[in-house]
């Protein structure tokens, strides 16, 4: 069975100070509970803010190391999910799920790659 | 995605939740499957009509849960006539109080996996039940899992849902005594399915993942939906380390690769790394001595930490093997004892233990007893005797890749 990687990806700017309402935490849980008892969550956690990350990059034989925020790329990720789907159709099928656990006002990205398996 | 495909996958995925909910309102497995399927039916008309709802789950199991509160009114109008004109009305199922809970989905799929996993099923059905209302399998698909005619699976589990029906099995998590009689069962199913696809007992390839991978994901599902019970995350924990050596198993060309001969770095980390957590958690619920699968998930788990094969504990694991013969005794364990053995105090004390299960009638037609038994008369230098055991081995195999790696192994003594 294929495993998942989703990436999901937010506008850090767009992201209400707030953060999660108290609602969507709620959901948010409730479905990572169905999805794990489905037997299909591998892993999942969120990140915390690209100001706290950094990158390292390697170009021309040289590293270069940046501090976040990572403010030229619009959209970052923000949490990821590693699950083991029947197929393609399944994998979309708990993405689609878990966006629209959100509020109408979030913009978000769940890009689902399939994991490569040796 | 097309709405027809989504319908499907939805379908696939929800279909053990509806079958649980409907279950436990008509108390009836074989309705409550027919119920689910007029829900897709329903779906299949208005999804590409008007589009697929926001929660296309909810949305069926709301659909088949208000066929079935139907079927139950008509049931008992149709009692409530035939008792107005004085007639016996024992058919009749009323709803049971509190129904209007909806969100019990988790506890209703663990009431479905104990219904399908009673003894009043043979083995066989069992698995076959399981994978169909568990595994959201079609008949057609467990079929070809286990080579045998869609016919004969098809009328399995018709008469498993019937028996069920007829014997009045509760829709219920059992308590007390038999609770851990029939979680056992529930254990053995999966772990039948899964070894059926781990080591084919029959057919031309020797590993069928789909079944491991069915397999894996319902013990996964069971320790979620059963936190506290060490066996469960203990059967999980032995799956996932099994599973993790899949790639090493098969050479190129779909043949087996012997665990001695299996290329380590080629073992999936994360699986191993669940099973070590899968380990950890049936430790940490457990309150008494160590159960069969928290034993042998223990074993794997050696093998597992083991980066090459000499690095292997072996004597932890005799002493495992003897734990487990100890206290759950069967002829396959003590083969494996005997293996764990030759390598501790060298095969001639395993010898005299392999042996003793001669006679042992559940052996007679193992090909592993005399594979094994080979094995350690090679090592003996008993090279005549080596070579015949491996003949009588590869002639009780039912795999056709078993039977080739035997003869090779006959060949090469």
């Amino acid at each position: 069975m294929p495993r998942y990687l989703s990436l999901v990806k937010i506008d850090e700017a767009r992201v209400p100070a707030e953060g999660h309402s108290e609602e969507l935490g709620r959901r948010m849980g409730e479905l990572i509970e169905e999805i794990t008892k489905a037997g299909v969550m591998l892993d999942t956690a969120g990140l915390l803010p690209s100001a706290e990350g950094m990158s390292v990059r390697w170009e021309g034989g040289r590293i270069t190391v940046t501090d976040g925020p990572f403010t030229e790329s619009k959209e970052v990720v923000g949490g990821y999910a590693i699950t083991q789907c029947k197929d393609r159709a399944e994998a979309l099928y708990w993405a689609e799920r878990f966006l629209r656990v959100h509020e109408e006002f979030w913009t978000l990205t769940c890009e689902v790659r399939e994991i490569a398996e040796g | 995605m097309d709405p027809r495909e989504a319908v499907e996958t939805v379908f696939r995925i929800e279909s053990p939740r509806i079958i649980a909910t409907v279950t436990r309102l008509v108390r009836d497995v074989g309705i409550a499957e027919e119920l689910a399927q007029d829900a897709l039916v329903a779906a299949l008309e208005q999804w590409p009509r008007d589009g697929v709802p926001d929660n296309p789950g909810a949305w069926l199991t709301a659909t088949a849960r208000r066929r079935a509160v139907d079927l139950i009114r008509r049931r008992e109008t149709y009692a409530r006539k035939l008792a107005e004109i004085g007639r016996d009305l024992t058919e009749t199922t009323p709803p049971p109080e509190g129904d209007t809970d909806a969100d019990d989905f988790g506890d209703d799929v663990l009431r479905l996996v104990f219904m399908a996993c009673h003894p009043v099923l043979t083995p066989a059905a069992r698995t076959a039940l399981i994978l169909r209302l568990l595994g959201g399998l079609t008949t057609a698909e467990i079929a070809r899992a286990y080579l045998a005619p869609e016919a004969t699976v098809a009328q399995r589990i018709v008469r498993a849902k019937r028996t069920l029906a007829e014997k009045n099995v509760a829709f219920e998590v059992p308590h007390g005594p038999d609770r851990e009689a029939r979680l056992g069962s529930v254990l053995d199913v999966i772990y039948l399915i899964f070894n059926e696809g781990y080591a084919a007992t029959a057919g031309d390839d020797w590993l069928r993942p789909a079944l491991c991978e069915d397999a894996l994901r319902l013990a996964r599902q069971l320790a979620a939906l059963m936190p506290q019970e060490p066996e469960v995350h203990a059967l999980a924990a032995l799956l996932e380390f099994q599973a993790s050596r899949t790639p090493a198993r098969t050479d190129p060309d779909g043949g087996p690769v012997l665990l001695r001969d299996q290329d380590r770095r080629r073992w999936n980390r994360p699986l191993i790394a669940r099973g070590i957590h899968a380990l950890a958690r049936a430790e940490a619920t457990t309150s008494g001595a160590p159960g069969r699968y928290t034993l042998q998930a223990t074993i794997a788990a050696c093998h597992a930490h083991a980066h090459r094969y000499e690095d292997t504990d072996w004597p932890s694991i005799a002493v495992l093997y003897g734990l487990l013969a100890t206290r759950f005794p069967s002829p396959v364990v003590e083969l494996n004892r005997a293996v764990a053995v030759s390598m501790t105090q060298g095969p001639a004390a395993a010898l005299t233990l392999v042996d003793a299960l001669a006679a042992e009638p559940a052996l007679e037609a193992y090909h592993l007893l005399p594979s094994v038994r080979g094995d350690l008369l090679e090592r003996l230098g008993r090279t005549e005797e080596a070579r015949a055991e491996f003949v009588r081995a590869a002639g009780l195999a039912g795999n056709g890749r078993e039977r080739e790696l035997l003869r090779r192994r006959a060949e090469g003594v």
